[in-house]
Order: structure tokens, then sequence, then C-alpha cells
């Protein structure tokens, strides 16, 4: 075995984060860890990293104990950890990046810079991409070469385990073909492969094996070949989820809340219209670069738009010139796909965070009532299934999951007619997605009007009235869900 | 912008920026000849020293993507250090090392805090520069301490015995230093290394880097150059003063920024921090010999470290 680990347990004070994780991966075996959001793998895989220390249990690596004291240590035994985030440094060169931490010297510390282009030319050509300059600047390489110069380090620094955390979750599907082709090369090198992701379809794409966790425990081990979805799911979250999306009760439309003409926002947005009803569901897909996101901020007053006319309950603004505060005032709310960089104030209570587009309602003569912001915070994170040890707590404390459910809290809190969703359910797990579907399908009930933006398709078919597509910066026209296939959808994203 | 004329700015800024507060003045004090003479030369190099020799420090902590505020307090104490010695009647030489080591151990106690006691680098040295600057009162009795001539008083000066070293032999060694420094941060690993761990701090500790044991080297190695400003300062004034140099260290810190050296880490150089101690030293000069008061010379130069960085923005784009 690569890769054998049994009883590994951690905890960080009261909260137990692993509690007997056992599996073993064996050479060129892509092995997924599949688990909801704070199951324990991403410690799992900082243990394997070297980067955190299990409190009990032993791990193995080709049959030799393994107990890494530092990142440095876990390199030298042959484990690379792949960040969820690209772990790359911008401002160096391909051969730095690929080399750092083990870069060839000459005497005197020298940085041996003919032998360091020399070896990452050798690996960048025996993985397949002769194209990449080892000189190039990755700060200035598109992301996809970006990934595979972080692969790269993981090749020279001849990785007999590797680790991938969520590495796709930035990457659009053909970037995913190419990866999983890279992935592949590395177990058919001998490789072990430990794989961590959301998207269960593409995990069975690329991995052999799987290992379900719960709670910090390994509930399931077997082939991937053997189990379907809904196995997997039932074990990641301990129950059967027979119902992931909420059952909408089918009722006439109301009228038209939030309607969009023409709206040109250059340089990505060619052209959207669109209407919106009360109590409608209007999902939105679109390929990353799709200019899907970039419609949803011109329409909130984000990005500047050039042309288009924007109706809300039938008063009339033009697209240009908007800006957010306008927006906010007119009744509609937004929730942005980012939610680290301009979703959510990190730093500050979960509390504040619920309340914060609308602290009039807590608040008298300008003073923030803070009894009143806790008991309004909690009725929404009560809502909306938010798990917190108290609303002081600092959104930043709390899992990815949490985190979104805050997000969308906060736009139920401020009420708006009209809601923008930009990937509401990205990066959250199964239970919090269910749970923020939930949450969604009761405020289109509450006759709000919804645009759900997303990537993902299952949760489209699942929970909107309507769909249509964007396509390099075009959008289609919405039809009801009914007349959609994902095939269909699939083709109307790539089609010109 | 267009990525074109970014990248030439990128490259050719700081050195544009020089030329033309040379060219401006040369011209606007109505005698090219003798703000460009060698004399005049002279007096600006000498006056640049000490800021250089921050700058180079002071680069390496910046492309780390740390920051060091005590460099000001750093250069009064380890002046007092070496006057000190000097007026008890100590070798020139020793009292030279004295003060670098003490820039130095400034530095490694800085990293220690940032490092063991995790506090960002900006409050450590915001603290360092209260307690050495207090520590350099408290050593000096709260008086300049006067030092006996010695060959340490002849390191900054203006004109130079012997003659044909032309430049002061602060100024030469500035140079050699400067030079060394742009070998190390760009062929060497340490160098590289500082790089990484400012272009992505969470990458350089994952990619195995002993990140806490290469800023305790990056601190200690600009206190050294601290040190030797503080020697430098000394000489010029010929005094050990505890409450000299106040405020230098953002003079130290715009001289990188004039330069291209990012304070969000990863980018910098020592030939640009070069040019950008020499860009203000040129406009100090101009601004004294067109007699303009010294606020001018304030508004000028607080306008161009806004500039520069304004500039930095752009060749980064817009987000």
């Amino acid at each position: 075995m690569a890769l054998h680990i049994t009883d590994v347990s951690k905890r960080f004070g009261p909260t137990v984060a692993l509690d007997g994780a056992t599996f073993s991966v064996a050479p060129g075996e892509v092995h997924a860890l599949i688990g909801e959001n704070g199951a324990g793998k991403s410690t799992l895989l900082n243990i394997l990293g070297g980067l955190l220390r299990p409190d009990r249990g032993s791990i193995e690596v080709e049959g030799r104990a393994y107990a890494p004291g530092s990142p440095r240590e876990a390199r030298e035994r042959g484990i690379a950890l792949i960040h969820q985030e690209l772990s790359l440094f911008p401002h160096l060169s391909v051969a730095e990046n690929v080399l750092v931490g083990t870069e060839p010297r000459r005497a005197g510390g020298l940085l041996d810079r003919a032998a360091a282009q020399r070896r990452t030319r050798e690996v960048l050509a025996e993985f397949g991409h002769p194209d990449i300059e080892a000189s190039a600047q990755v700060g200035r390489l598109p992301i996809a070469a970006r990934q595979v110069v972080e692969i790269c380090r993981a090749v020279a620094s001849r990785a007999r385990v590797v680790l991938m955390d969520e590495p796709t979750s930035s990457l659009q599907r053909q970037d995913v073909e190419r990866l999983f082709a890279l992935i592949r090369r590395l177990a058919g090198a001998g490789a072990a492969v430990v794989y961590i992701s959301h998207f269960l379809e593409e995990t069975r794409e690329i991995a052999d094996s799987y290992t379900v966790l719960r709670d910090g425990r390994s509930v399931a081990t077997g082939r991937l070949a053997e189990i379907a979805n809904e196995g997997l799911i039932a074990q990641m979250v301990g129950r059967t989820v027979s119902e992931l999306y909420p059952a909408r009760p089918a009722s006439a439309p109301g009228e038209p809340a939030f309607e969009v003409r023409g709206l040109v926002a250059p340089p990505v947005v060619r052209s959207a219209s669109f209407v919106v009803r009360r109590g409608e569901i209007l999902g939105t897909f679109g390929l990353m670069g799709s200019g899907r996101t970039e419609m949803v901020r011109a329409l909130y007053g984000l990005a500047p738009a050039g042309e288009g006319t924007v109706l809300v309950s039938g008063r009339e603004t033009a697209a240009a010139g908007a800006t957010a505060s306008q927006r906010l005032l007119e009744g509609i709310g937004y929730v942005s796909e980012d939610r680290k960089g301009e979703g959510l104030a990190l730093p500050m209570a979960v509390a504040d965070n619920i309340t914060l587009t609308r602290l009039s309602t807590c608040a008298r003569a300008g003073f923030v009532n803070a009894r009143r912001q806790s008991e309004q915070a909690e009725a929404q994170a009560r809502a909306v299934g938010v798990r917190a040890a108290s609303m002081e707590q600092p959104v930043r404390a709390l899992s990815g999951g949490n985190q979104q459910k805050v997000a969308v809290g906060r736009l139920l809190h401020q009420d708006a007619d009209v809601l923008l969703l930009d990937e509401p359910t990205r990066g959250v797990d199964i239970g919090s997605k269910a749970q923020i579907y939930e949450a969604i399908a009761a405020a289109a009930a509450r006759g709000k009007a919804v645009l759900f933006v997303s990537s993902y398709l299952p949760e489209l078919f699942g929970l909107c009235d309507r769909l249509a597509v964007m396509s390099r910066g075009r959008l289609g026209d919405a039809r009801p869900v009914a007349e959609w296939t994902p095939a269909a959808v699939m083709e109307a994203a790539i089609g010109a | 912008m267009k990525a074109k004329t970014r990248a030439w700015l990128l490259r050719f800024g700081p050195f544009v920026g020089l030329a033309a507060v040379i060219l401006i003045f040369a011209f606007a004090t109505g005698a090219p000849e003798r703000y460009l003479s060698a004399n005049n030369l002279r007096v600006v190099l000498a006056q640049t020293v000490i800021v250089a020799l921050g700058a180079i420090g002071m680069t390496l902590i910046i492309v780390s993507g740390g920051i060091d505020l005590s460099v000001g307090s750093a250069i009064a104490l380890t002046g007092v250090i070496a006057a000190l010695h000097l007026r008890g009647g100590g070798d020139p030489f020793v009292a030279t090392m004295l003060s670098v080591v003490a820039g130095g151990l400034i530095g490694l106690v800085n990293a220690l805090v940032i490092t063991r006691l995790r506090v960002v680098p900006f409050i450590a040295t915001l603290g360092m520069l209260g307690m050495a600057r207090g520590v350099a009162k408290w050593m000096a009795d709260q008086q300049t301490v006067n030092v006996p001539a010695t060959w340490v008083n002849q390191l900054a000066v203006t004109f130079p015995t012997p003659e044909w070293l032309t430049f002061a032999p602060g100024v030469w060694l500035t140079v050699a230093l400067a030079v060394a420094m742009a070998f190390v941060l760009r062929d060497t690993v340490f160098g590289r290394r500082v790089f990484a761990l400012g272009s992505n701090e969470a990458a350089a500790r994952a990619c195995g880097i002993a990140v806490p044991r290469l800023k305790l080297l990056v601190y200690s190695l600009a206190g050294l150059f601290f040190g030797l400003a503080g020697v430098m300062q000394m000489s010029r004034l010929r005094q050990g003063d505890p409450t000299v140099a106040i405020g230098t260290e953002l003079d130290v810190i715009a001289a990188v920024v004039i330069g291209g050296g990012s304070l969000s880490g990863g980018e910098g150089s020592i030939l640009g921090s070069m040019i950008g101690a020499l860009t203000m030293a040129f406009l100090r000069n101009g601004t004294q010999q067109m007699g303009w008061p010294n606020y001018v010379q304030e508004i000028i130069i607080g306008a161009i470290i806004v500039a520069a960085v304004a500039i930095d923005r752009l060749r980064h784009g817009r987000e």
C-alpha cells in the first residue's frame, strides 16, 4: 500500500475534527475522500501534509511509519498537497514555482538557474506541456497553465502520494478535463492520489475507490462503481435524503416583479433580457466566463452597464449608472458568488452580518439595539439553519456551509422583493445545500422573485420554474424547466 | 492601460522619475552646470548614504512581505552605541562593528516578536520604534555623545581624503553592498525564497520553506544595514545623537516604494530602491538650491510617494 491510515484522530479544544479515520490507497489508485463540510477531510489532508499532528492513530507510507513534523518532512517522504486555492507564487517564474523548496544549488547557496530551467523543462515535457515556458512569470499565465505548474511541482518532487483538496472548484469544464488527464497520468506513473471534491459526478469520473467521512469517522469504503449516488449521499449525511430539493407547489405566477430589457455590460455581457414574476424562481445556467456573474453584478450596480433598462415592480430605470445602494432601496437583494471577497464581513459577528443590510430594523436614532439585533439574527439563523455557538461568534469561525447560510440569512433579513443569487451553494456541503434550497423555495412561496444563477445543473433542475442559458455574453430565452434536458442546456451553453 | 505600457512603466518608471527630477532642477535652478557638477553630485551622494543603506535592508523586508518602522530609532541607537564606544577610547573598527551587530540584534528581536509572538510586523516594529529610541536616550543620558576625531568621521564626508577617492568611502561602501545584495536577492536560493515568502506566505510554508527562520534571517540581515546607517549618521554629525533620524524609516520606505517595491510583498529590487533614494536626495538638493522653504520640499516628496504608488496600482491593472 502506498498510503495506509489507521484510526487517526484529532481534536481542537472541545471540537472533535477527526475521530478514527481509517483507509488505504494503493499505488496508481485514485481514492476519493467524500464527506460534508466539517466531516474532517481537510484536517486529514493537513495531517498528511505535515501541517497538523494527529492526537492518535498511525500512518504508513509505502510500508514505513510516517509522522511528519513539518510540510518539509512530508515533502521529503514524497507527499504532495495540492490545495483548494492555488498555492503558487505569482511573482516568480515557472521554474522557481516548480522547484521551490528543492532548488538546485551551486556552492555558496547560489541558485543553479540553468539546472532549474532544465529540470523544469524536463518535468513539463514529461507531463505533456512543453508549451509552458520555464522562465515565464506565473502570475501572467492562464489559470489552466497555473494548475499544470502546481501539479508539476508534485511531479518534480517525485511525489508518491498526491493529496488534492477541491482542485476543480475554480475551474471550468474543459480545464477539469485537462486536470483529470493530468491526474490519470500521475496515477499511471504509480502515484497514489487522494482526491476531495464536492462534485459527486466529477468524483466518479476520476476516482476508482472511495471512503466516506462523517463526523470525523470513516463510515464506508469501497469501489465507486459498486455504489450509487443515493447510497453515497446517505452515508455522507447519515440519513437518506429522499428529497434534496423541496417540493414546490405549482401555482399561477404573479405579476412581473423584475424585468430586464436589452442589458449590455461590456466587455462580457452582450445582451440579456428576461422577466421574473412574483413567486417564481428563474434559473440561469452559464459556464465560467459566459458572463453570468458579470450580468448579475451589472444589474445590481456593482459593475458598469452600457445599455438596457431595468423595471422593478413596473418602475423603469436605466441599467447604466445604477449603484448598489440605489438597487437596495428599490428592493433588490444580492448574494455574491465570492463569499470571502465581497459576500460577508468575515471578522464581524453573525448577528452583524445578518442584519447589516437592514440595520434600521434594530436601531433607534442611529444606535443599534444589541438585544433586538441578536433576536432578529437568531430568528433568521434558525430559518436557514445556521449552526453557530452564538450570534456573537465571528463569521470567520464558521464552516463554509454555515457562512453561506449567513449570507442567505442576510438576504432574507433584508426582505427584498427581488433576490439575485449568484452560485449560492458553491463550496457548500449537501446538508447545507438542502437548507439553502428550502430557504429559497420558502422565499418564493412568500411572493419573492428569485433569479438563481448557477453552474450546477442538478440544482437548477431541482429548484427552478424556468431556465435560461447564458453563453458568450448572451442570455437565451427562458423556458419552463420541463422543456429542458441537461444535454440541451449544455448544448446551449457551449454552442455559439 | 495596455499591457505594453504597463510593462514599460514597471521597468523604467523609477529611472524616468529620477531623470525627470534631475532635468527639471538642472534648468529650474538656472545653473545646470552647477546642479550637474561633480561637487554637487558629491553632496547629494554623501547625503543619500544613510537612506540608501536603510533602503537596501528595507528592500529585503518589503520583498518578503514585511515592514520595519523602527529604522530611524535603530539608526539613533546604533549611532549612540558607536559614539559611546569611541568616547570611551575604543577602537573605531570595533565601534563600527558594535553598531552593525546592534542593528542586527534589533532586527532579530523584531523578527522574534513577529514569528514567536505572532505580532504583525507593523505593530512589532512600531513597538521597537519606541523602545529603541528610549534605550538610545537612556544610554546617551539624554544628551548628544561627542566623539574624538577618528577615521569613522571621514566615512560620509562630502570631500574625502585622499582626493582620488572622489566620493566618500561610505558612498563606495554603499554601492558595493547594493551590488552584493542585488546579487543575493537575484541569484541565491535565499534571495528567491525571500521573493517566494512575499509572493505567497502560505504556499511557501506548504512547500517546505522554514518560514520563521527565513524571517529571522531577513530582519536580522536588514538590521545590519540599519546599524551601518547608524554609523554613517554618527559620522556625519560627528556625535551620537539619540534624537536624530526621527521619521527616517518613512524616507527609507518611500525610497523602496518609489523604486517599485510593493507593500504587499513579492516585488522590489535593490536597484529600484537606490534610484528611489537618489530621486528623493536630488529633490531635496534641488529645492534647497532653488531657495525654496523646507515645506515645499515636504509637499513635493509627499506627492511623489503617492504618485509612485498610484503608478504601481496602474501597472497592476484595475483589481
